[in-house]
């Protein structure tokens, strides 16, 4: 047959065209089928999702709010003296949003990026009804740091709506009008460490869960039902309990009047005025959560190993290999998929985990997943909590993206 | 204790309904939970109900204004009344969160005098009504036998030589960075002008440096009690009513260390948008008259924020005993060294300082 | 390496329990030379892969010894047998390419990689399976995993191999010419198999001797004409080859020569194998091969009226169902001759057979 001539259906249509034709009713089924998941997907998780993230890099509060002074400040060089035109801006702008009672937006934007801005605007904006031009002169005679240049750098910063400053501030670096981005002194730096300390705790939770889990999946996996069942249970028993529950518990037996503290005094390996440490500090995070994730690594594990014949091992040992060769070379390598997957899970769930750090971490076991509930509910600055949001999220995609190229998703098993 | 708190309130909510008021609302109103929950219930909660018909759900919450924030940006309200600390209430006045309440329509004291003027200073504000001050101070467990003389000062919190062992510390820079001063040596008047200059949050890093290793920060106002009894901490921060509650109603022997308190005020607030506006300042009103202040004092040592209502002040509600007025945070044995928290700096500096603390923190 | 006397692989007493109450393999007694090729022939339960598995070492006798080259191997772990095992599913290392299986066996026992690679070379030209050295095994058909399955337990040179079910997943075309290949490479390499199947033909095609299971106990152990010429019970007549049943009573008991009253009301002779005597009750085995069908009585044989049920043509011969004393699966297997009868359905026949090919065995209730 010529290879450069369409094959051709009975009728003449190329059999492509047609093949494309017959499919599509079918197709059309399908996405009908798909659609209201898809929606929903969207509208719950992809939408709000990107929503968040865009507020990690946008924040028109002041552009949007003070739109005079923005027209100033965007001709503003940065460096010279600020105008009396600028002023009269300012005051025109703080009477408005006096008025709105929208103030404290305002203030506290400033606020994120310069310190002890906030009564600047508020105390100004209360009394901007009554100032008088020349604004320059009135508004400094309210409070002297206006005539800061540092506080006109700080606005003419928060000006800028489309701003890389909240990704510069998760890097513990400072946006500046002049300098560019400088990295802030060191005892001040505090998420580049809780992003390093983060993934450390995480691996760490990863690992452990690992070696404790293993052997447990093994026995799950080869024990007869009835006594499989029961250790199924077991496994299962904190999915059970509420996450508060078990996180108590620990504090129960971990702090040092507890019960492994009074244990260990009793046997004489510590005294009673030298109790271990065992809660409140990064051990205590991370032996509670790698109680909490630990069936999230046993289940892929057990759902990988309960696939893998005995009849491997027999025939590893039937050539003449010790059970422990056996093991090492024929039965893991098999149990790879399970290992990737129960791992990936596990160090995933534990880089979001806030409410067991927070309650049983002190001061040494808080994870970056603490700082950003801290900025979403307390500190309210919600751009800065995306901005962490957004690193996190790319940091777990390079890993995710490292999984695939070093082992293969498609190796991944969860069950 | 919530649980039992929410029963009463909905048996209550029930009767007046049987009542037969037409128009009866239903009330949310949230607060920090346990004994300080409570004595609210008991002081205000009942008494209002019965009077006006309406009901109320008690919640409870964490602080802090992202809620009320996150309610009244979606515009689905949910709570009527909330009680904040100030810096919170001025924040969210500030951005257009609260309802403003006039302050002319709050009842006047028994003797006439307009509500205006009998509130202590500072207790009012455009959006909020203060009911208590609250104080935050440390306490130690005098039940435990130990080989140290009772301590005094806010400088023997800071001393782990001649008190060695750990110490709870509400993990927040606000307090936290006062004591520090207060410890130091530095004046209760001159705190907020140290701690305004850079030198001085040094200087407060520095006295908390001594202590970092032997602290355990604590989150909830529930938890300090908790690690003084369970013998986690042999010193800790806590809210003088919590600490009062435990000794009064759980018979323990903790004591506490007045000198350099913090006080602050507690304070109600209605959100923006609330459903019930009405009925939500007519409870403001209920409660911060001069007979319900004083009332929950005989519930939790807290001041009430109204003069007319201190000689009001009588026993504990169970045990007669117990005169209320010896524990309030502005007793004269109890005042005499006292700073209070400054909510204007914080408002200005909480977000630089929290930084700064939790970089700290993190070292 | 062998004094003659003494067997290579020995089963003295041998018992085999799980679970403390019944029995799966009961007093097992079998010797196998060296050399030979001995199949574990029985259905399933009837404890034949129990005993495989003791003597390779993954299931621990109950009672009783084992031996290997004359010494007891009880207490040796699986892996100091040396022995080469070949897997119902083949068991091949699936994470392994081709060549990576077949040095394993060699890996662990030290070799210096020359070494590895001449035997595995030669090991898969033994199976014709040089060019798939790289493959894995999911990239193989059934039949090149069975024989990489087989050149891996052989590769390093066991003296003796076992086999469970090795062709069992095969189809029947594949296991037919494996069977084959397999009985070849015995032949060459001269090393003692264990095989373990429920498929009675492949035993036949391939055993030196053929031991029977059923219900923990070796029926009967005999080469593959023995067995199935002459059984030597009911259950052995039945589970080798097809057989065609009737019972009766012993009426009396010449020599070896017993007469038969059958349940049908007619007597016939048959060769006394295995009865309890006058007057016990006896199956009498006769295979469809050896009965003649005939519409009038043929001297010399025992003849029995029959009426036919059933023809089918297969080619070779014709297959005929009938009715004989009672029993309506009475088969007759026709030969495709020239003179071929006109059987007729519902015609009425004679069915004989020699007297010697009519066995009195144990009885047994069909």
């Amino acid at each position: 047959m010529d290879a450069a001539q369409p094959i051709t259906a009975a009728d003449g249509t190329p059999l492509k065209k047609k093949l494309a034709q017959a499919m599509f009713r079918s197709k059309l089924r399908a996405t009908g089928l798909v659609v209201p998941l898809l929606a929903f997907v969207l509208a719950s998780f992809v939408f709000p999702i990107i929503a968040l993230m865009w507020q990690g890099v946008y924040n028109d509060t002041f552009e949007r709010l003070m739109p005079n002074l923005t027209e100033e400040l965007r001709v503003w060089d940065g460096v010279s003296e600020p105008t009396e035109d600028m002023y009269a801006m300012l005051v025109a702008d703080l009477r408005q949003n006096r008025a709105d009672k929208t103030i404290g937006k305002v203030a506290s934007r400033v606020n994120q990026e310069l310190a002890g801005t906030r009564s600047l605007f508020t105390s100004t904006a209360r009394k901007a009804k009554k100032l008088e031009p020349p604004y320059k002169e009135s508004v400094i005679k309210t409070k002297k740091k206006w005539g800061e240049l540092k506080v006109w750098q700080a606005m003419k910063l928060t000006n800028q709506s489309l701003t890389p400053g909240f990704y510069a501030t998760s890097l513990d670096a400072v946006q500046t009008v002049d300098q560019g981005f400088v990295m802030k002194e060191d005892k001040r730096q505090i998420y580049t460490k809780l992003f390093v300390r983060t993934l450390m705790i995480s691996g760490s939770v990863m690992l452990l869960c690992l070696l404790l889990g293993y052997p447990v999946a093994y026995l799950l996996a080869t024990l007869p039902l009835r006594y499989s069942n029961l250790l199924m249970i077991m496994v299962l028993l904190p999915f059970w309990t509420s996450l508060l529950v078990r996180t108590t518990a620990w504090i129960a037996i971990l702090q040092s009047q507890g019960v492994v503290n009074d244990l260990l005094v009793w046997i004489g390996i510590t005294g009673d005025d030298s109790r271990f440490s065992l809660i409140y500090n990064m051990t205590g995070t991370i032996i509670a959560m790698t109680h909490i994730l630990l069936p999230f690594m046993i289940l892929p594990l057990y759902s990988v190993m309960k696939t893998i014949p005995p009849s491997y091992m027999r025939a590893a040992r039937s050539l003449g290999a010790t059970p422990t060769r056996a093991f090492i070379k024929v039965y893991m390598p098999q149990t790879v998929p399970g290992i990737g997957a129960g791992g990936l899970l596990v160090f995933i769930l534990a880089i979001g985990y806030y409410i067991t750090p927070a309650l049983v971490g002190g001061q040494d076991g808080q994870l970056i997943s603490n700082m950003i509930a801290y900025h979403m509910q307390k500190s309210l600055n919600w751009s800065l909590a995306a901005a962490l949001g957004g690193l996190l999220l790319g940091g777990v995609l390079v890993l995710y993206w490292a999984y695939d190229r070093i082992i293969g998703i498609d190796n991944m098993k969860l069950g | 204790m919530s649980g039992l708190t929410k029963k009463i309130v909905a048996l209550a909510g029930v009767s007046a309904f049987v009542a037969g008021n037409a128009v009866a609302a239903e009330l949310t109103v949230v607060s920090w939970g346990g004994a300080y929950t409570k004595s609210q219930v008991e002081a205000y909660h009942k008494p209002w109900m019965a009077q006006s018909g309406h009901s109320i759900i008690s919640e409870d919450y964490g602080g802090g204004i992202a809620e009320i924030k996150a309610q009244v940006e979606s515009g689905n309200v949910t709570w009527d009344v909330v009680d904040v600390e100030l810096s919170d209430a001025i924040r969210a006045c500030d951005e257009g969160l609260l309802e403003e309440i006039d302050h002319s329509s709050l009842p006047a004291a028994p003797d006439g005098t307009p509500a205006v003027d009998d509130f202590l200073p500072g207790t009012l504000h455009d959006c909020a009504v203060a009911n208590i001050v609250w104080s935050s101070v440390y306490v130690y467990d005098s039940s435990k036998v130990r080989n140290w003389n009772a301590p005094k000062t806010m400088a023997d919190f800071f001393n782990t030589d001649a008190y060695p062992g750990k110490r709870g510390m509400r993990k927040s820079p606000k307090v936290t960075m006062e004591f520090a001063l207060i410890a130091d040596g530095v004046p209760v008047s001159e705190v907020y002008d140290v701690l305004g200059t850079e030198e001085g949050i040094e200087r407060a890093f520095a006295k908390l440096d001594t202590i970092k290793d032997d602290v355990i920060w604590w989150e909830a106002g529930a938890q300090p009690p908790q690690l003084l009894a369970d013998g986690e901490v042999i010193f800790t921060t806590a809210w003088n009513g919590r600490v009062f509650n435990a000794v009064a109603a759980e018979d323990q022997s903790f004591e506490m260390v007045w000198d350099g308190q913090i006080y602050d005020l507690d304070l109600w607030v209605i959100p923006k948008g609330s459903k019930n506006v009405e009925a939500a300042l007519d409870f403001v009103r209920f409660s911060t008259a001069t007979e319900q202040l004083a009332n929950q004092a005989s519930w939790i040592s807290y001041g009430p924020a109204r003069a007319s209502s201190v000689p009001l002040i009588g026993t504990y509600h169970d045990n007669p005993a117990i005169k209320m007025a010896d524990h309030m945070p502005t007793a004269p044995g109890n005042f005499a060294n006292a700073l209070q928290n400054d909510f204007e700096f914080w408002a200005d500096n909480q977000d630089d300082l929290n930084e700064r603390f939790n970089a700290w923190l993190a070292q | 390496m062998l004094d003659g006397t003494n067997p290579f692989v020995r089963f003295r007493n041998v018992q085999k329990s799980y679970d403390g109450e019944t029995l799966v393999v009961k007093n097992l007694n079998l010797d196998i030379e060296a050399g030979e090729f001995v199949t574990m022939l029985g259905p399933s339960g009837s404890g034949k892969t129990t005993c495989l598995m003791m003597l390779a070492g993954f299931e621990t006798a109950t009672h009783g010894e084992i031996e290997l080259g004359g010494r007891p191997i009880n207490n040796i772990p699986p892996h100091k047998r040396g022995i080469g095992m070949v897997f119902q599913n083949y068991a091949l290392f699936p994470h392994m390419t081709v060549s990576e299986n077949l040095s394993f066996p060699l890996k662990v026992r030290g070799m210096s990689a020359g070494d590895i690679q001449d035997k595995v070379t030669r090991a898969l030209d033994m199976v014709q399976m040089r060019v798939f050295g790289d493959r894995k095994p999911a990239q193989l058909s059934g039949g090149q995993q069975q024989r990489i399955a087989l050149a891996r337990a052989l590769v390093f040179e066991p003296e003796l191999v076992l086999m469970d079910e090795p062709l069992g997943a095969l189809d029947k075309q594949l296991r037919e010419h494996m069977q084959y290949e397999i009985k070849h490479i015995h032949e060459n390499l001269g090393v003692t198999v264990v095989y373990v199947t429920h498929d009675q033909s492949e035993a036949l095609t391939m055993s030196n001797r053929i031991a029977v299971f059923d219900d923990g106990v070796i029926q009967q152990l005999d080469d593959p004409v023995t067995l199935y010429e002459k059984p030597e019970n009911s259950f052995v007549a039945q589970f080798i080859g097809e057989n065609n049943t009737l019972t009766g009573t012993i009426e009396s008991l010449t020599g070896n020569v017993a007469k038969v009253k059958l349940e049908a009301g007619d007597s016939v002779k048959a060769l006394a194998v295995n009865t309890d005597g006058k007057g016990s009750r006896t199956s009498l085995s006769i295979r469809p091969e050896r009965c003649v069908v005939s519409p009038k009585k043929v001297a010399g044989l025992g003849m029995l009226k029959g009426r036919i049920e059933e023809l089918i043509y297969l080619g070779d011969h014709i297959r005929c169902r009938m009715n004989v004393a009672g029993n309506d699966e009475f088969i007759v297997k026709v030969p495709n001759t020239a003179d071929q009868l006109g059987l007729e359905i519902g015609a009425e026949s004679y069915v004989g057979w020699q007297t010697d090919d009519c066995r009195a065995l144990d009885f047994k209730q069909v």
